[in-house]
């Protein structure tokens, strides 16, 4: 192999002057571009930059971590699962019967504070094993409806729950129609703790979704009823519970926004929950739970992302480590014939 | 005009013609019956009898589509791959209740990848729609009936029309020849376009035509009726009667002017259209070359056809799940349901619990639909459009253009790119491949004395092999940058001859009737330039054509021919004046390939008869007469010299004719051309030959059949590249294997196993004739030298892996080697050697070892070839390439890639090649990446709906996915990565091996790709659902609903396949970075756009961004977090596999990184442990010739230091 031989044929490669080329000469016109020739950067990762890199992430998620974790520390959450023991012992064999049956479902439930909660303090409720996000139950709605007064005729996708008696129900569906209709009132100390409504929805779905004109029509009026009721003379937009719960949940484990406590709750406090249990949750097994929470910057209690990020940060710390040992241990096999998967199979002749 | 009579000629001497009158054959008895019906009228086109005919009209289209048939006819096409079909199937199905989204999502992606598809099949055939245009617009004049031929567009020409066609114009349609500007009424035509032939073919009308038409005022009153065959391909039959003034006479091919061939040498012709249009030949004749799909591809189809199985897989399961799920929710006794809320009692058949098993089946179809994301569908579209952005780069590589012939490379089809990568086998043409096709005069041996001082570069590299180990680096670029001789076919010195010095030496008699025979016996015609004076040739032949410039070159210049002399300036010996004189040309004895010889009969000035005859050594010889073997013994000497340095030898040699002999053999002679008999042909054999004999030796020329520049260089850096190499050629033994040492193709201890039939006794039983005897035998030794050849190379296994073995196998021998039987063996021992040279082989020949060599081994396999001749092998291969050289169009009319040099197969292969095959692998693999991501991604949330097909995120979010948010990084992935630059492409061609291999596109590299995208998505999912759950997630105590989850998936996937793809790349040019960041950018962008538009469009992701991710630190640290840990196992793997276990590619990288590029040792240690045994090319040689020697790596050192 000779330099000159060689550089002949690939030499060319910078030497390409258009000069002198014909009008009519069919010579491609030379460009970085047309020739592949951009510049480039080409990295490749050396050892230092697998270090580099490791230790870098490393470095930022350890102290993320720590971060959120503290966070999430900070909140105070209060959980009470109330879907049982609001059932009087005598009808616990069967719950589905005692919640379809009438009377009054009122239940007393107790909860202590043990850590101090500023507000404001918000109240969710916890559905589990209920599947706002199957297709027939997400699909069931009509927005169109929700949103202006003209097209309240507007039910097509909202079938079975569309027409009572040939009227159109507004809002219509299944989302609306099962409505989540327990009820907390909080007191302290025998104080009344006022709950704040206002406000628990998002501003979007308030403004722009569900209509300042339109108003409940037909709703729950048709057999069998499916959740609670709404005032036909509140229109749909300040209707924030029925707002709150159209908007889907993503799985079927999910907490929606009931109102807020605004005042602290101070550590030691016996807060007294008087409770309607109306919600059918029993015939799936689903478990109804009262949450207290109070908010961080990065939102409710959840360890989560604060462990993730600890995990990770370490094992990048580790793996920098273990990739600068490796490397210093083990010096590069550079050409070892023996990694070219092709060259063991074909050795000799061919 | 007159002047054009002047020059009229009767040059029927020049060839044997047949008998000018035709005679009307079996065949003219069908005229008027079926197959035989067309009848034209002449210089009546407008007449209602021929309107009657209503025959189609000249206009020609090639292109695949009309504006009324594109829409269908491209829809159809679209449809008929699978995928595609499978996304209109669904995009149907999307309009139903069954679809899990809105119809958008499934037809807008379907809709954009079509009409990408359809406008790339619209560009493409406008371009054949302008050369239509073109072609069609061409002009040709016209008759119009009142003695004036007007110029007229081509495509208005009609049956029957009258048209005049000058010098080196095409025949815009199949005409009839009436007559010409010679008085005979010939005229040359050149057919290059049709059949690849360079020769010029003669053309004759009919006697009753060329006498009554002269002028354009003779058509006035032409009535004349064409009745003749209907339309067919047959180029070379024509039958048809011509009634003119009340004379009825046969037609034949002979008067038939083809469409797309070219006037030559001839100043005019009068011709009667007979075909238009479609009805030509020509365009009959053209079939649409065999469509050829990469292995990529096809293996893509495979991959396709698993991702069905995969997405029916899940969807059945998902079917099966949701199915038992749904019967849970049917009534229970007392009229209560499970899941009330959604009303199982009042349900359609989708969700309808009494018949769940039919629910089942519906969500089938529904998951199906919903896990459509599995399958790219963009796929095809973008690597289209890949391929064509490849090409345009392929097109305009400067380092692929050849100035002289102003060529760039031209890919024709893009389909083949990365097969381009992968080629295992290289199947080459000779003449006009591996040589250039023009041939030069370089040495002669006249009266026992040899000539010319001009070294071959066979004799070059003899050279080399006979004093092996000094071989010297200059040797060999002299080869390369030598440039072409000022004379083109003239490479001849030598002091004693030139300048007139002949005269001088002791045998210049001789000389001076050697050169007066170059300069007369040939049948080339001369062109003067008007303005230089100067002399150029038209021969039949370029080896014709050396020899005639050879002569002028020398002082014997040939400068006119007229009907029945050729005249040509000399020295006269006693004056020392150049004077004119005029051979009177009497015969023409042809050249045929049983004759191998060709004479003229001439009277001289002095009025003597002479014979002048040149033939091939075998025939010449045996015809001397006694006294003229006077040199004899030392011509043969050179000869033999002469070809074993690669030359082509003829023997020149003459004799006078006594007046008596010749009147006989004149009268024979004639006789015999006008014989109609069927023996004709032999009759005239009979003839000529006993009028060649008893000739007196004059001497030897020696012509070179030049290498093309760069071969022997390119040659080797393909060999080194692991590539082998064939060739195949039509030549004889001797100069194939000349030219197979002159490329390094073979050397001096390579073994050689020659297979051929020219033993005793074969040739014994061919003297006796018994055909069934002579197969038997030739069969039998053909297979014993197989098996011989095949043990040798056994024996030689594991004694020395440095041994190389070459084939050579001639053309009878390849015949019974070819044979079902015995195909196998001759594979097995053909790819056992290193170098496979098959002579004499015919075209078909050719195709048949390209095909065994393709189904044989089940590797890549290319053809090279220029000539018509190759046609066949070119389309057999996996890929054809076409040199765009001088032996016309024919073969890059069928090939794949033109080229106009071998040498830049180098380029095409090694860079091109292997650039393209890693772009393509690497962005199908990235393809299925993607998409299994985000399938993946939807599948899992599915699960978390019961299986009840909600998607996870927002319809346009599916639908934009692979338009949009994915695609453009990944087409810059196809169009503008290098894992390593030209530079270290040639530097280590082994790399090459990664697509001969397919290391690449392995099905371990793909599956593990597609795992990734699995990990990829189930860290994406669940991290995102554990990070987001049922927890507020913001500080407002909002919790994250469906669309604020799906968002949040939606962007990792964004950010995690982008970031992906810059880990993945090696080469990042601001292209790269615009599109990677900007698809990310773009993401964000666009949920801002969207989210701002009303919600009556935008349903849930009404403000999603602005309102609820945005603002919410936990979406972004959820982000950060996915998208760097999902990465984290990749770049393990990444940063372990290019530290420890690289591949050939990062091995070179590190080399440039490190800037060890031009450390010698370092770069030797890359390549020698890398580097398997090289067996051919000239590094093999230098290596074996080192080996030799035993100062091998002292060698190798020196030889890198050269890098």
């Amino acid at each position: 192999m000779s330099s000159i031989a060689a550089s002949s044929t690939i030499g060319g490669s910078g030497s390409a002057e258009p000069s002198g080329v014909k009008k009519t000469s069919k010579r491609p016109k030379y460009s970085k571009f047309t020739q592949q020739e951009l510049p480039a950067c080409k990295p490749i990762l050396t050892p230092r930059w697998v270090i580099l890199t490791f230790l870098v992430a490393g470095v930022v998620f350890i102290p993320l971590g720590v971060i959120c974790l503290f966070a999430s520390q900070g909140v105070v959450e209060i959980v009470d699962r109330y879907d049982t023991d609001c059932v009087p012992e005598t009808s616990r064999n069967n719950k589905v019967a005692y919640i379809q049956g009438a009377g009054d479902k009122i239940c007393n439930r107790t909860i202590m504070v043990n850590k101090t909660m500023k507000h404001p303090v918000y109240i969710y409720y916890q559905l589990e094993n209920f599947y706002q996000n199957h297709r027939r139950y997400v699909k069931s709605r009509n927005d169109a409806q929700l949103r202006s007064p003209r097209e309240e005729h507007d039910v097509k996708t909202c079938a079975p729950e569309d027409n009572v008696d040939g009227q159109p129900i507004v809002p219509c569906g299944l989302v609306a129609w099962s409505l989540f209709n327990d009820t907390y009132r909080f007191s302290r100390n025998n104080q009344q703790l006022p709950v704040n409504k206002k406000g628990i929805s998002w501003k979007s779905d308030k403004e722009n979704k569900f209509g300042k004109n339109v108003f409940p029509k037909h709703f729950q009026k048709g057999a069998p009823i499916g959740g609670g009721a709404l005032d036909p003379n509140k229109s749909l937009s300040e209707q924030e519970d029925l707002i709150v719960w159209m908007r889907t949940a993503a799985l079927p484990t999910f907490r929606k926004l009931y109102g807020k406590i605004e005042t602290d709750l101070k550590s030691g406090d016996t807060i007294t929950v008087l409770l309607e249990n109306n919600y059918n949750t029993y015939s799936f097994n689903g478990e109804k739970k009262l949450v207290l929470s109070t908010t961080s910057w990065l939102g409710g209690r959840n360890d989560f992302l604060g462990i993730a990020y600890l995990t990770v940060g370490s094992i990048c710390l580790f793996l920098a480590v273990t990739f600068a040992v490796l490397y210093l241990v083990k010096p590069r096999q550079l050409g070892d014939p023996s990694y070219l998967s092709w060259n063991r199979s074909a050795g000799g002749l061919q | 005009m007159g002047k054009c009579r002047r020059k009229r000629l009767h040059l029927r001497n020049l060839y044997a013609f047949k008998g000018r009158k035709s005679t009307f054959q079996e065949d003219h008895s069908h005229i008027g019956g079926p197959g035989f019906s067309r009848v034209v009228y002449c210089n009546e086109p407008n007449s209602p009898a021929s309107e009657r005919r209503n025959y189609a009209g000249n206009y020609v289209r090639s292109t695949k589509y009309t504006p009324a048939s594109f829409i269908p006819k491209s829809l159809f096409e679209q449809f008929r791959r699978v995928a595609n079909f499978y996304f209109l199937v669904t995009g149907i199905l999307s309009l139903t209740a069954l679809s899990p989204y809105s119809p958008i999502s499934a037809l807008l992606p379907l809709g954009f990848v079509i009409t990408a598809s359809m406008v790339k099949e619209g560009i493409e055939d406008w371009g054949r729609k302008k050369q239509d245009i073109e072609m069609n617009n061409r002009k040709v004049k016209v008759y119009d009936g009142n003695g004036i031929f007007r110029r007229e567009e081509w495509r208005n020409l009609k049956v029957g029309d009258i048209v005049r066609v000058e010098k080196d114009e095409f025949f815009p349609a199949d005409l009839l020849l009436l007559s010409s500007s010679y008085e005979d009424s010939i005229c040359y035509v050149e057919t290059m376009n049709l059949d690849g032939e360079t020769n010029l073919k003669v053309k004759q009308s009919l006697e009753v035509t060329s006498s009554a038409l002269h002028e354009d005022s003779d058509f006035k009153d032409l009535k004349a009726v064409v009745r003749c065959e209907d339309p067919n391909a047959d180029l070379y039959t024509f039958v048809g009667t011509l009634d003119f003034e009340q004379q009825k006479s046969p037609l034949s091919i002979q008067q038939l002017l083809l469409r797309d061939s070219k006037l030559r040498n001839t100043e005019y012709v009068y011709g009667a259209v007979v075909f238009t249009g479609h009805d030509t030949k020509v365009i009959q004749n053209s079939t649409d070359p065999p469509s050829k799909r990469s292995r990529i591809e096809r293996k893509m189809d495979k991959i396709i056809y698993l991702m069905f199985g995969v997405v029916f897989l899940m969807s059945f399961i998902g079917s099966i799940v949701f199915g038992i799920e749904t019967r849970e929710d049917r009534v229970r006794n007392g009229g209560r349901t499970e899941r009330w809320y959604l009303k199982p009692d009042d349900a359609e058949i989708l969700f309808d619990p009494e018949r769940a098993p039919m629910a089942a089946i519906y969500h089938f179809f529904t998951a199906v639909m919903l896990y459509s994301y599995f399958i790219p569908i963009s796929l095809y579209v973008s690597i289209e459009i890949v391929k064509v952005l490849q090409s345009v780069f392929i097109n305009n590589d400067i380092l692929m253009y050849y100035e002289e012939t102003d060529k760039p490379a031209h890919a024709r089809t893009s389909n083949l790119n990365e097969e381009l990568g992968m080629v295992d086998t290289i199947l080459s043409d000779k003449t006009g491949t591996l040589t250039c096709n023009s041939m030069e005069f370089i040495k002669c041996s006249v009266a026992g004395t040899a000539y010319g001082r001009g070294i071959t570069e066979v004799e070059r590299s003899m050279a080399m092999r006979s004093n092996g180990t000094s071989l010297v680096d200059d040797d060999l670029d002299v080869v390369v940058d030598r440039s072409g001789p000022k004379i083109k076919g003239f490479n001849f010195v030598d002091e004693r001859v030139i300048k007139g010095n002949w005269v001088k030496q002791r045998d210049a008699v001789v000389l001076q009737k050697f050169f007066r025979l170059l300069a007369v016996c040939h049948t080339a015609i001369p062109e003067i330039n008007e303005a230089t004076g100067t002399v150029s040739y038209e021969a039949e032949s370029p080896d014709e054509a050396s020899f005639v410039v050879a002569a002028r070159e020398l002082g014997f210049e040939f400068f006119s021919r007229t009907q029945n002399g050729v005249s040509f300036r000399e020295l006269d010996l006693t004056s020392g004046k150049t004077v004119e004189r005029v051979y009177r040309l009497l015969n023409v004895l042809e050249f045929n390939s049983a004759r191998k010889r060709m004479s003229v009969i001439v009277r001289d000035e002095d009025g003597k008869l002479l014979l002048l005859s040149k033939g091939a050594d075998n025939v010449m010889f045996e015809r001397l007469a006694k006294n003229g073997r006077k040199f004899e013994e030392k011509t043969r000497e050179h000869v033999n010299e002469y070809a074993d340095a690669g030359l082509r030898t003829l023997i020149l040699a003459y004799r006078e004719v006594d007046e008596n002999e010749y009147i006989e053999f004149s009268k024979n002679f004639n006789e015999a051309k006008n014989s109609v008999t069927a023996d004709r042909e032999i009759l005239i054999d009979e003839i000529t030959d006993k009028m060649e004999r008893d000739l007196i030796l004059l001497g030897a020329t020696a012509v070179e059949d030049k290498l093309q520049n760069g071969v022997p260089d390119c040659i080797d850096k393909l060999a080194q590249a692991g590539i082998k190499i064939w060739v195949l050629t039509g030549d004889k033994m001797e100069t194939a294997i000349n030219i197979g040492f002159a490329c390094s193709l073979l050397r001096q201890e390579m073994k050689q196993i020659v297979i051929n039939l020219e033993t005793p006794h074969i040739k014994a039983l061919e003297k006796a004739g018994e055909k069934h005897a002579i197969e038997q035998a030739s069969r039998e030794s053909v297979v014993k030298q197989m098996e011989e050849g095949k043990a040798l190379i056994k024996g030689s296994k594991g004694a020395s892996s440095h041994e190389a073995f070459a084939l050579i196998i001639d053309g009878k021998s390849l015949t019974y080697a070819l044979e079902d039987d015995f195909k196998k063996m001759f594979l097995d021992l053909a790819t056992g050697c290193a170098s496979v040279i098959c002579c004499r082989s015919s075209p078909k020949q050719k195709a048949l070892v390209t095909r065994l060599v393709k189904t044989g081994t089940g590797k890549t396999t290319l053809a090279i070839g220029d000539g018509a001749n190759d046609v066949g092998m070119l389309q057999e291969a996996d890929i054809g390439i076409g040199i765009s050289g001088v032996e016309g169009m024919q073969a890059v009319m069928s090939s794949d890639i033109a080229i106009a040099q071998f040498r830049y197969l180098e380029r095409l292969l090694l860079v091109h090649g292997h650039w393209c095959y890693n772009r393509i692998s690497s962005m199908i693999c990235y393809f299925f990446y993607k998409n299994i991501t985000f399938g993946v991604t939807v599948f899992l949330y599915e699960a978390y709906t019961s299986f009840s097909a909600q998607p996870a995120y927002n319809d346009w979010f599916l639908s934009l996915f692979n338009v949009f948010f994915s695609s453009l990084p990944v087409i810059a992935l196809g169009v503008f990565d290098q894992d390593v630059s030209a530079r270290y492409c040639y530097k280590f061609p082994l790399l090459y091996q990664e697509g001969v291999q397919n290391l690449l596109f392995s099905w371990k590299r793909i599956i593990g790709w597609m795992l990734n995208g699995v990990f990829t998505a189930l860290a994406i999912f669940f991290l995102c659902k554990e990070s987001l759950k049922h927890q507020l997630y913001n500080p407002n105590g909002k919790t994250a609903g469906r669309e604020i989850l799906g968002g949040t998936m939606y962007t990792c996937v964004v950010w995690v396949v982008n970031l992906q793809m810059a880990l993945a790349i090696s080469y990042f040019t601001w292209v790269q970075h615009i599109v990677i960041w900007g698809s990310v950018a773009f993401w964000y962008i666009f949920l801002m756009i969207y989210g701002a538009i009303a919600p009556s469009f935008s349903t849930d992701a009404y403000k999603v961004f602005t309102e609820a991710l945005a603002p919410a630190l936990s979406y972004w640290l959820t982000t950060l977090f996915v998208m760097i840990f999902t990465l984290i196992p990749f770049f393990v793997f990444k940063s372990v596999q290019m530290r420890f276990f690289p591949g050939y590619h990062q091995m070179i990288q590190w080399i440039r990184y490190e800037g060890h590029s031009n450390d010698p040792e370092f770069v030797e240690m890359v390549r020698q442990r890398s580097i398997r045994p090289t067996t051919v090319g000239f590094t093999a040689r230098r290596a074996a010739s080192v080996r030799r020697s035993g100062r091998f790596h002292e060698q190798l050192k020196k030889n890198f230091i050269a890098f």
